[in-house]
C-alpha cells in the first residue's frame, strides 16, 4: 500500500516539476510514435485505397491476411525487425538497430496492417450510392476516388488514431530494435519496465500518466480537428445517414 | 437524341435487360414504366452510361457511345442523373451542388455564380450552407435534382425520384421535372412504379416487363389500349378472357362472353377469340330497377356484386355478370347507390370504352 502512496506522490512531484528525465523520454515516446504514424499513414491510406478500388485476383485472401497482422504481437515485428536489420542481417549496413529510426521502421511495420485494414472498410463504408453519384456528375475515376477517400475522413482519421494508439503503448519493438539505451532509445513504455524491474515505481507511475496523458492529448486535438471540420455532423461517421 | 438499339444487359446469367430499342425525341418527357424489379433502374444506368452493356449500342445525338472511355465521360458530361435514393455528400449543400462543375474544370467564379441560380431553381437558396446530410428525404432529392440541372445537360435521367417521399414531396419533385421540361427544354427520361405518375408527367411512355420493353406509346394508348394482359393488368385494368365475336360490320362488333353480348369496335373478325379491356373508372352503375333503354349506353349488364374494396376517396366494386367486371366509383356514389356485396346492379360501358385485342392463349402478348 506504502509502494503505491508514495509511488503517486512521487509521479506527481516528477510531473509537475517537469523531471528532464521524464520529460525527454516522453518527448522521444512522441517522436518515434507520431513518426511510425505519419509515415504508416502515407503508405497505409494509398494502398487501402488501392485495395479497395481495384478487382484482383486474390483480394480476399490479401483482405484476410491483413487483419491477421492486426494482432501480430509486437515481439514478433521485433524480432523480425532484429534479424534484418542487425549487424549480420541483409539490412545490418544501413546501422539502424539500437536507433530511433529503426524504432520508427519497426512501429510503422507494425500498424500499417491495422491501419490499412481500416482504411479499407472506410472505403467500403461509404455509400456505394456516392460513388455511381460522383460518376454521374462527370468525374474521372481519379476525382471519383478523391471525393471517396475525402468523404471517408472521419473514419480514416479514426484509423490513424487507433494506429498512434497501438504504437505509442507498445513495449516490443521498442524494447527489441531499440534496446532502452538511457536518453538515446528510452520510451516510456521500456523505461516503465525498467523502473518497475528496479523498484522505483514512482518513476514507473509518472511516465504511466504520462502515456496516458499523451494519448489523451492527441485524441482531444484530434476530436477538435474532426468537430471543427464539421460541428453538426456526426463525428467519426464515413458517409451521410441512410 | 438518343437512340437504343438492342440493347442487353446481364449479370451471370441473368439478363436484366433484354434487346430494348427504343429512340428518345429532345425535348420530350419520356417515362418508363413497370413493375419493382422489371428492369428500369438498369436501363436508366444503361443510358446514363454507368454500366456497359452486355450487347447492343446507344448512340447519342448519332455518336457511338462505345468507342472510348474519354466518349463514355464527354457524353455522360451532358447528362444528369437522379437516383431513386438520393445520395448527398458530407459537405454543404452548395459544395454538394458544385461537384459537377468542379469535376468539369469550371472557375471558382463560375461555380460561385451558377450554383446559387441551381438552388434557386430548387427552392433550395437559404439551405446552400446547411450540411447536406441533414436534410429531409425530400429536401436531398431537390438538392440532386440541383446537382444535376447546374451543368445544363441536354439530357435530365431520374430513376424513380419520388419512390422514397410523401406526397407533398412527391408533387414538388413532380412540378419540378414538367418545370425543367418546359423551362430549357430539357430531355427528360425517368423511371417509374407509380403508373397514374408516368401517365401525368410523359409525354410518351415505355413499358418495360421482365427486361422487355413490351409496348411503347403515348399515355392514352398506354392506358386505353395497352398491348396485352400483363401491361392491362399493371395499369389498372383486369382482362375478360373468353370472348368470340360474333359478328361484325366494319368495325363495330358483337362479342360473346359466356352467355352475355358486348358491342365493342375492333377489326376482329367473326369466329375469332377476343380478350376484353375495360377501365373501371369507364363502367357506370346504377340500381336493378332504373335500368332500361334511357341510358345511351348500348351494352347493360345486371349482375350481383361480389366484392367491394375501398382504395382511398374511391370504392372497386367488383360485379359478377357472367363475366367479372371491375367498376371505380366514389364512395359517396358507393354510399348514396346502398351498395353491399350481393346488391344486384346494372353495370354500363360503352362500346367506345371497351379495348378488345385477339386472344392468342398468351396473357403476354405484345
Amino acid at each position: 500500500m506504502n509502494d503505491i502512496a508514495d509511488g503517486l506522490s512521487q509521479a506527481v512531484n516528477l510531473i509537475v516539476t517537469l523531471n528532464p528525465d521524464v520529460m525527454q523520454i516522453a518527448a522521444l515516446s512522441l517522436y518515434i510514435s507520431l513518426s511510425a504514424t505519419i509515415l504508416a499513414a502515407l503508405i497505409a491510406i494509398p494502398a487501402g485505397g488501392f485495395i479497395h478500388f481495384h478487382e484482383f485476383y486474390g483480394k480476399r485472401a490479401l483482405m484476410i491476411l491483413i487483419q491477421t497482422l492486426y494482432s501480430v504481437p509486437t515481439v514478433v515485428v521485433g524480432l523480425v525487425l532484429y534479424l534484418l536489420i542487425s549487424k549480420a542481417g541483409p539490412l545490418g549496413f544501413l546501422g539502424l538497430l539500437f536507433t530511433p529510426a529503426g524504432m520508427i521502421l519497426g512501429q510503422t511495420v507494425l500498424i500499417i496492417p491495422i491501419m490499412m485494414g481500416l482504411v479499407i472498410s472506410a472505403l467500403g463504408g461509404v455509400d456505394r450510392n456516392i460513388s455511381d453519384t460522383l460518376v454521374s456528375l462527370g468525374a474521372t475515376n481519379f476525382q471519383k476516388i478523391v471525393e471517396i477517400i475525402k468523404e471517408a475522413r472521419f473514419a480514416i482519421l479514426s484509423a490513424v488514431v487507433l494506429g498512434f494508439g497501438r504504437a505509442i503503448a507498445e513495449v516490443g519493438v521498442a524494447m527489441m530494435v531499440g534496446g532502452n539505451i538511457d536518453t538515446q532509445t528510452r520510451v516510456l513504455t521500456t523505461a516503465i519496465t525498467l523502473e518497475t524491474g528496479m523498484g522505483k515505481f514512482g518513476f514507473s507511475i509518472a511516465l504511466g500518466i504520462l502515456l496516458l496523458t499523451v494519448a489523451l492529448v492527441v485524441v482531444v486535438v484530434l476530436n477538435l480537428i474532426t468537430s471543427g471540420i464539421s460541428p453538426d455532423s456526426p463525428w467519426m461517421r464515413g458517409g451521410p445517414q441512410g | 437524341m438518343i437512340r437504343i438499339e438492342h440493347l442487353t444487359k446481364a449479370f451471370g446469367s441473368k439478363e436484366l435487360v433484354k434487346e430494348i430499342s427504343l429512340e428518345i425525341r429532345k425535348g420530350e418527357i419520356f417515362t418508363v414504366i413497370g413493375p419493382s424489379g422489371s428492369g428500369k433502374t438498369t436501363l436508366i444506368r444503361l443510358i446514363d452510361l454507368l454500366d456497359i452493356p452486355t450487347s447492343g449500342k446507344i448512340f447519342f445525338d448519332g455518336t457511338d457511345t462505345s468507342a472510348s472511355e474519354n466518349t463514355r465521360l464527354l457524353i455522360r458530361r451532358r447528362m444528369g442523373m437522379v437516383f431513386q435514393k438520393p445520395a448527398v455528400l458530407n459537405v454543404t449543400v452548395a459544395e454538394n451542388v458544385a461537384f459537377g462543375l468542379k469535376f468539369r474544370g469550371m472557375s471558382q467564379q463560375e461555380i460561385t455564380r451558377k450554383v446559387p441560380e441551381a438552388l434557386d431553381l430548387v427552392g433550395l437558396f437559404h439551405f446552400a450552407d446547411r450540411r447536406a446530410p441533414t436534410l429531409s428525404g425530400g429536401e436531398m432529392q431537390r438538392v440532386a435534382i440541383a446537382r444535376a440541372m447546374v451543368t445544363e445537360p441536354d439530357v435530365l435521367l431520374l430513376d424513380e425520384p419520388t419512390a422514397n417521399l410523401d406526397p407533398v414531396s412527391s408533387d414538388m419533385i413532380e412540378d419540378l421535372i414538367v418545370r425543367i421540361n418546359r423551362e430549357f427544354g430539357t430531355t427528360i427520361i425517368m423511371s417509374t412504379h407509380d403508373m397514374i405518375q408516368g401517365q401525368r408527367l410523359a409525354d410518351r411512355i415505355g413499358v418495360v416487363m421482365n427486361g422487355r420493353l413490351v409496348q411503347t406509346g403515348n399515355p392514352g394508348e398506354i392506358f386505353y389500349q395497352p398491348a396485352g394482359g400483363e401491361i392491362a393488368r399493371f395499369v389498372g385494368i383486369d382482362a375478360i378472357h373468353g370472348g368470340i365475336v360474333t359478328g361484325n360490320q366494319g368495325g363495330h362488333a358483337l362479342i360473346r362472353v359466356g352467355e352475355t353480348f358486348l358491342e365493342a369496335l375492333t377489326d376482329l373478325k367473326t369466329g375469332q377469340r377476343a380478350v376484353l379491356f375495360i377501365r373501371p373508372e369507364e363502367v357506370s352503375l346504377t340500381p336493378a330497377d332504373a335500368s332500361g333503354g334511357k341510358s345511351s349506353v348500348r351494352n347493360q349488364f345486371p349482375g350481383r356484386i361480389t366484392k367491394l374494396v375501398p382504395s382511398g376517396p374511391f370504392v372497386r366494386v367488383i360485379v359478377d355478370c357472367g363475366f367479372v367486371l371491375a367498376a371505380l366509383i366514389t364512395r359517396r356514389s358507393c354510399t348514396e347507390l346502398e351498395l353491399t356485396v350481393g346488391t344486384t346492379i346494372v353495370a354500363g360501358v360503352k362500346a367506345t370504352a371497351i379495348h378488345v385485342l385477339p386472344d392468342r392463349d398468351d396473357r403476354t402478348a405484345v
